[in-house]
Order: C-alpha cells, then sequence, then structure tokens
C-alpha cells in the first residue's frame, strides 16, 4: 500500500521511465532582485502559448493587473510597495508621508510567478485520467486531449496554481457526444507547460528567452540551484534585506520545486505558500483511515440487527 | 447593467453570494477588509487567496450524500437478508440501487467535457483517491442496479447473489473515500481534517441509509434501519465535534457564512430526527417518515456544509498561511 501510494513523481519513477529518452531536470530560477516588472515574460508567454485574454481590468494593486496565476495567466508579475529599505546598510529610497516625520524607507519588489513543476506535484498525483504527466524534462504538463475536466488538481496544488478555464469552446472541437450533458465552455485544467514544445526543439521558454534582465534564468535544474547559492552569498553580503531562497531545498514539502525563486520577503508577502506540503504525503495514513472506517462502519451498522426486526 | 470586462473573465465565480469584482472570484476591496480586520502580524498578497477555491459545481456535495446512501444500503441490504428480514433488505436493495444509478449522473454532470467521462476509466491509480473512487461507483453501481433489476423480475438467483455480494463489499469504500477525496487536497479545512473526515462521511452514510429505509418499510420491520439511522446520526454528531474542535482556528470557518449556516441546519435536522425516530419511530409510521426525512435533510445539509466550508477555508490566505507559519516555527523551534 505505501509503495503503491507512493507519489507518482517521486525521483524514484522518473527519469528511469524514459529510458534513453531521459533527459536533465530542466527549470527555472526566478531572481526577483533584478525584475524590473515589465511584464515581458507575461507577454511571450501569451503569444507562444496562445492563452486567452484574461480580463482587462484595473485592480489599484500596485501595477498588476492579472492579480494571479490562473487558467489564462501562466506568468504572473507580482508588484508589493514596502515601506521598507532594500538594504540594511541604510542605502535606500525614501518617502516623505510628513514634513513633521522623518522621512520612511521604500521598496517597490516584482516577482515573476509561474507553475512551480514540483518534484512531488499534487496535481499530478491525484489526476485522476493521467492528463498530467511529468516530461522528459522532469516538468509537469497537461494534456489537453485527455483532460476531462475533473477539477480535482485545482485544489490539490498547495500554490493554486492550475485552474480550469470557462471560456467559450472553440469553433473546431468535436460536437459533444452527450449532448445532455453539454457545457459551452471549454471546461479544462491549463497552466504552465514549461514549453514543452520549445523545449523539445531545443529552445528555452518564451519568458526567459524575452525576459530582459535574466530575472529569469533557464537551465539544468542542479547548476541552478548552484548558481542560486553563489547569488545568496553576494547578496547578504551587499546587505540587501531579506534575501532568501524559496523552493530550492529538495528536502521541502514538495520535494523541491522545478521552478524556484530568490525572494526579498517572506513567501508569503508575494502571495505563496511558507511551507507547501504535497497533499499525497499524508495519503498512506489517509487511505488507512479510509479502510478502518469503511471496516467499522460495516461492524456498525450489523450492530444496527442486533435486537431484531422491530 | 453588466460590469466592466464581464464575459471576458477567465473563470467563473463559483460562489454567487460572495463579493465578485470584474469577474474574479472575490473582489480586491472585499480581502483587504478581510486582512486588515484580523489584527495580527500575516502578510498577504492584497489579501489574495493562495490556494485556489475548489472548481466543483452542487452536483458534488450531493453526490457525496447519494454516494454515501448507495454505500451504506448495500451493506445494510445483505445483512438484513443474512438475517431473515427480507421486506427491510428490499427497502435497502431499492434506495441503494437508485441512488447508486444517480451518482454517476450526478459526476459526469459536473465534468468540463462529460464527452470524456470515460477518461476516469484509462487508468487506476491508487494516489488519487477520485480515480480509486471512480472504479468503485463503477463496481457497486454495477453491481447493485443488477441485483435491483434481478430482484425485480424475479429471474436468475445466483447472478442476484452475486451481485449483491460485490455490492456488499464495494459499499462500505463507496461511503468512505469521499473523505479522503477531499481531504486529500490542499484546501486547508479538508486536509487539515484527514483523521475525521472518512469516518464522518461513513456515519453519515449509516445515517441517511437507515433513515432512507426506515421510511419505506412497516414500523415493524424497519427497527434495524431506523437503529442504523440513530446511531448513525448519533456518531456523526459526535464526530463532527471533534473535527471541528480539532482543526482549531482554521475551524472557525464552519461558525461563518454560508458553511456555518449549513452545519446548523445539519445538527438541528440530525437532532431532531434521530430524537424522532427513537422516540416514536416504533410506533408511528408517521413519525418514523418525519424523523427519517428529517435525518436525510440533516445528513445532506452536512454534506453541503464541509463543501462550503473548503471555499471559505480556501478564500481567505490566512486559513493557509497561518498554520503553515506555526508549522516552520515548531519545527525551526525544534531544532
Amino acid at each position: 500500500m505505501t509503495a503503491l501510494a507512493e507519489p507518482t513523481g517521486a525521483p524514484a519513477a522518473w527519469p528511469d521511465t524514459y529510458g534513453d529518452e531521459a533527459k536533465p531536470r530542466m527549470g527555472f530560477f526566478t531572481d526577483t532582485t533584478v525584475c524590473i516588472g515589465c511584464k515581458a515574460c507575461e507577454v511571450a508567454c501569451k503569444e507562444w502559448n496562445l492563452i486567452p485574454e484574461d480580463g482587462l481590468v484595473w485592480t489599484g494593486e500596485s501595477y498588476d493587473n492579472t492579480s494571479h496565476l490562473s487558467a489564462n495567466t501562466w506568468r504572473h508579475v507580482a508588484f508589493v510597495e514596502q515601506r521598507k529599505p532594500l538594504k540594511l546598510d541604510g542605502e535606500t529610497a525614501t518617502v516623505e508621508t510628513d514634513a513633521a516625520v522623518q522621512p520612511e524607507p521604500l521598496r517597490w519588489l516584482m516577482e515573476s510567478d509561474v507553475c512551480k513543476h514540483c518534484t512531488h506535484a499534487g496535481c499530478l498525483d491525484v489526476c485522476p485520467t493521467g492528463a498530467l504527466f511529468r516530461t522528459e524534462f522532469g516538468t509537469v504538463v497537461v494534456q489537453e486531449d485527455i483532460c476531462n475536466g475533473c477539477g480535482y488538481c485545482v485544489p490539490a496544488c498547495p500554490f493554486g496554481v492550475i485552474d480550469k478555464r470557462d471560456l467559450p469552446r472553440s469553433p473546431d472541437d468535436a460536437p459533444l457526444a452527450l449532448p445532455l450533458f453539454g457545457k459551452k465552455e471549454d471546461g479544462r485544467v491549463w497552466k504552465c507547460t514549461l514549453c514543452y514544445d520549445r523545449l523539445k526543439g531545443g529552445h528555452e521558454p518564451a519568458c526567459a528567452k524575452a525576459c530582459p534582465t535574466d530575472s529569469i534564468q533557464f537551465g539544468e535544474l542542479d547548476e541552478l540551484r548552484e548558481r542560486a547559492e553563489k547569488r545568496l552569498e553576494k547578496l547578504r553580503a551587499e546587505r540587501w534585506n531579506g534575501a532568501q531562497l524559496y523552493g530550492h531545498d529538495p528536502s521541502d514539502g514538495v520535494g523541491g520545486f522545478g521552478a524556484f525563486f530568490m525572494l526579498l520577503d517572506e513567501p508569503e508577502v508575494y502571495g505563496l505558500p511558507p511551507d507547501p506540503v504535497v497533499p499525497t504525503k499524508h495519503l498512506p495514513r489517509l487511505w488507512k483511515s479510509t479502510a478502518l472506517a469503511a471496516g467499522a462502519m460495516v461492524v456498525g451498522l450489523a450492530a444496527a440487527f442486533v435486537g431484531g426486526s422491530e | 447593467m453588466p460590469a466592466p470586462g464581464a464575459g471576458m473573465t477567465d473563470r467563473k465565480p463559483i460562489e454567487l453570494g460572495e463579493p465578485v469584482q470584474n469577474g474574479r472570484p472575490g473582489g480586491t476591496t472585499a480581502w483587504r477588509g478581510s486582512i486588515t480586520e484580523l489584527g495580527t502580524s500575516m502578510s498577504s498578497y492584497y489579501g489574495r487567496p493562495v490556494v485556489k477555491e475548489p472548481v466543483w459545481n452542487p452536483e458534488i456535495p450531493y453526490y457525496f450524500f447519494t454516494g454515501g446512501l448507495a454505500g451504506a444500503s448495500s451493506v445494510l441490504h445483505v445483512v438484513a437478508k443474512l438475517t431473515g428480514n427480507e421486506r427491510l433488505a428490499k427497502s435497502f436493495l431499492y434506495v441503494g440501487a437508485a441512488a447508486d444509478a444517480v451518482s454517476p449522473v450526478l459526476l459526469i454532470k459536473d465534468l468540463g467535457r462529460p464527452e470524456r467521462f470515460l477518461h476516469m476509466l484509462r487508468m487506476f491509480k491508487v494516489t488519487s483517491p477520485m480515480s480509486v473512487g471512480s472504479w468503485v461507483l463503477l463496481v457497486s453501481g454495477g453491481a447493485s442496479n443488477t441485483a435491483a433489476v434481478l430482484e425485480l423480475l424475479g429471474v436468475l438467483k445466483p447472478v442476484k447473489w452475486a451481485a449483491e455480494a460485490v455490492s456488499f463489499l464495494a459499499g462500505p469504500p463507496l461511503a468512505t473515500y469521499t473523505g479522503a477525496l477531499v481531504a486529500n487536497t490542499a484546501i486547508p479545512v479538508w486536509s487539515e481534517a484527514r483523521d475525521e473526515l472518512p469516518w464522518l462521511f461513513g456515519a453519515s452514510a449509516a445515517a441517511s441509509a437507515g433513515a432512507a429505509a426506515a421510511m419505506v418499510t412497516p414500523v415493524e420491520l424497519a427497527g434495524p434501519a431506523r437503529r442504523a439511522a440513530v446511531g448513525g446520526a448519533a456518531v456523526e454528531l459526535a464526530l463532527g465535534r471533534v473535527m471541528q474542535r480539532k482543526l482549531g482556528f482554521v475551524g472557525e470557518v464552519y461558525r461563518k457564512g454560508e458553511a456555518g449556516r449549513l452545519d446548523k441546519i445539519a445538527k438541528a435536522c440530525t437532532v431532531a430526527g434521530g430524537a424522532l425516530l427513537a422516540a416514536r419511530g416504533k410506533r408511528s409510521r408517521a413519525a418514523t417518515v418525519a424523523g427519517g426525512a428529517l435525518v436525510l435533510a440533516g445528513e445532506l445539509a452536512l454534506r453541503w456544509s464541509v463543501f462550503r466550508a473548503g471555499f471559505q477555508s480556501a478564500r481567505d490566505p490566512r486559513y493557509t498561511v497561518i498554520p503553515q507559519k506555526e508549522r516552520l516555527a515548531k519545527r525551526k523551534g525544534g531544532r
């Protein structure tokens, strides 16, 4: 039971399942300290992956008008305005709120968020159709011709990345085989594929290609992790306020991210969970408890017959 | 007048009663409010949720109810038969088969692509309670409906017995796996209740199966059904209490908003129905029907309450972030 309920994306299963076709695990290192909030990644992602428009709105939340990752937003740039110094040695921008008081420190954080392509991916583990799978690059991708829109992956993601698309279906779609149950919407789930098609062709993902400051760095995960450690040392030496790596540690609750980050504040400030855990981590115990409950139910129901028919 | 951007949104608002701006679930101003009232030091990204609310529709809590009803009825049917209570056994058989027949219709209707429902059977995946559940429902529904049809026609006795045996085996997992299904997510109020939910759903299933059969069986033969209903209801109420207490501060969603209202309705109906069945069920058919209906309503409201609580706990980042911060602090402190 325990062996069977092992997360399907466990390193034990990958990349051996690909045999000769196995590739090194590829990922992103998103270094938010050099992000300038230009959103070129959002645009490049949308153009390359033909993602529909995601709402033309003003949120009033700094420069962020896409708000969160969704079926139609696979890169999302977060903007955080803070009354905190950028560096701990006093070098910082300031804002004068009142002539009578000292000017306050000011910093503007930007972070390009993306699917984390977890080592233990909740979405992949719970997908009942096999639409979600792990590629030869170690990334997690939805097969859109398999997904039947059950929606289980949506609440199973600890980061709220994957989501169901409810836009009108394409006119090219096959007619409904079950007209009674018909829905007008696309109805499937969508998320970042780490540009699986581009990777197959030997190219880097569209967002990394478009990033003008190399905030989004694409490469072999092992190499990215080393690079990130060095970057962290440098930032600490330069006294950056709050510099920390997020998702680089293979011993965390999801076995480390395939796409990890350098942040300048706690993860929740950017809308990220501080201690994400893949739901299936608890599944062996949960199945045991379910089996016990099922057994107890039989005993309990049989006990209802004690005392005869009346 | 439609809001600007209406019809161009990426996701339909799930909760119609909730504040929705620009078509996104949860408007930004509402979020901000929920955070500033907090008075804790927790930060968030404009009060936006960290995890996504489920995209499941009302079919799903109704299915939790019908699936439980079917599973427990299949078990009770066989036990009633073994004890020689043929009349009661028949009630359980037909109630169970009907609930088993409705269940897949509800589930297929909820799919984003209903025409692809057979993709559920492309694989059997232990890491996905939904995959396991699809197979259990297929087996249970096939068996209980085969048994019911053969019973009606009065033919092929050995096949009927085999079908009854199969549905007896598939019933208990059918009644309890839905608890594992919702617990195996990142939704705080569900995942943190992983030790209780399969038991809670199992007890609720027992109560509803007993109540349903008691309503359609003469009182002098319906004793076991009444006892299943009253016993199941009592266990369910106790487990619900334990679950909400153990959830700690996340459990407050069961006292708030729609989940809170549904929780109150569930408790009131279940207590009233159970008491009526226990006190007057033996003598009065009318009391049995009224009590049974109340228990059924209570158990349905319970499923809805758990369902809505999941949405509510996903919507507020506090429920995701604060327990995780506490977990981190504990780990650091232990080092």
